[in-house]
């Protein structure tokens, strides 16, 4: 089933205008996502390069998890352009959690530039057994 | 090529703009092995020296390689997926690039490989290559 791939590039997406404009101009791409999920989770990795703890906020309202992450640019300075595959921005994307993810109980690490969300479900929504009397 | 800004939300929409400007230059003597354009690559100058920055988000030390010779650059590695370590896992969405990559390009500028530095941070590269001295262009003086 798995066959060796080469990676491909591909170009970042800027998140939609329709979904709010942001007050400052900067451009803002939608981290890559992979979603997968366990008994116990459903977990939410993004990809983030260049976001530092600091520079990340998550927030949880009304049943929307939303993540945005921030890109020091200061560390460009000094630096001029002469060639350029990808653009560098902000990153910013928003999931909806269903009823079985318990928004108490959300977990994130920042590692490598990559977020993991762990969205621990709701105790009674992980499979359980059923032991025959 | 100097940057003023008069603000600083000018700063960030200036800076993207200016890598769309360079966008694909001709700059870069791109010759690549092994397939494909990954880690995707952005090139800088500061002053004389060259500065290569890239995206390699997930990608861990151990399993990135760069070289220098001469003039080119070769970046290789592989980048691997965790899946948690439960045995069962169902994937719902996969955006996320996985493989191996080599990468390997040619600067038109000779660069001196033994005062390369390449640091690892937040899934960015930055490959800082400072140039040769016998390449160095030298100052005249008009008499």
């Amino acid at each position: 089933m798995t066959q060796s791939q080469s990676l491909e590039v591909r170009e970042k997406k800027e998140v939609e205008k329709s979904k709010g404009e942001k007050t400052a101009p900067a451009r803002y791409f939608v981290p890559l996502t992979d979603i997968f999920e366990s008994d116990d989770a459903i977990t939410v990795v993004m990809e983030m390069p260049g976001v530092e703890k600091k520079a990340l906020e998550i927030n949880v309202e009304n049943d929307i998890v939303r993540v945005e992450g921030h890109i020091d640019f200061s560390k460009y300075e000094g630096l001029n352009p002469l060639y350029s595959e990808y653009n560098v921005g902000h990153f910013a994307r928003a999931f909806s959690l269903s009823s079985k993810i318990d928004a108490q109980r959300i977990n994130a690490t920042l590692e490598e530039g990559v977020l993991t969300l762990k969205l621990n479900k709701v105790e009674q929504h992980r499979p359980r057994r059923i032991p025959i009397g | 090529m100097a940057f003023f800004f008069s603000s600083p939300f000018d700063a960030l929409v200036e800076f993207q703009r200016s890598l769309d400007a360079f966008r694909d230059s001709s700059w870069l003597e791109d010759s690549f092995s092994g397939g494909g354009a990954f880690p995707p690559l952005n090139v800088f100058s500061k002053d004389d020296d060259i500065v290569i920055v890239t995206e390699a988000p997930g990608v861990r030390k151990a399993d990135l390689r760069v070289e220098v010779k001469d003039n080119t650059v070769r970046i290789a590695g592989k980048k691997e997926p965790e899946y948690g370590g439960s045995d069962r896992v169902s994937l719902h969405r996969r955006e996320r690039p996985f493989g191996s990559f080599d990468r390997t390009v040619s600067l038109p500028v000779e660069v001196d490989p033994d005062r390369v530095k390449a640091e690892l941070h937040d899934g960015i590269l930055a490959l800082y290559l400072p140039r040769a001295e016998r390449s160095k262009p030298k100052t005249i003086n008009i008499a």
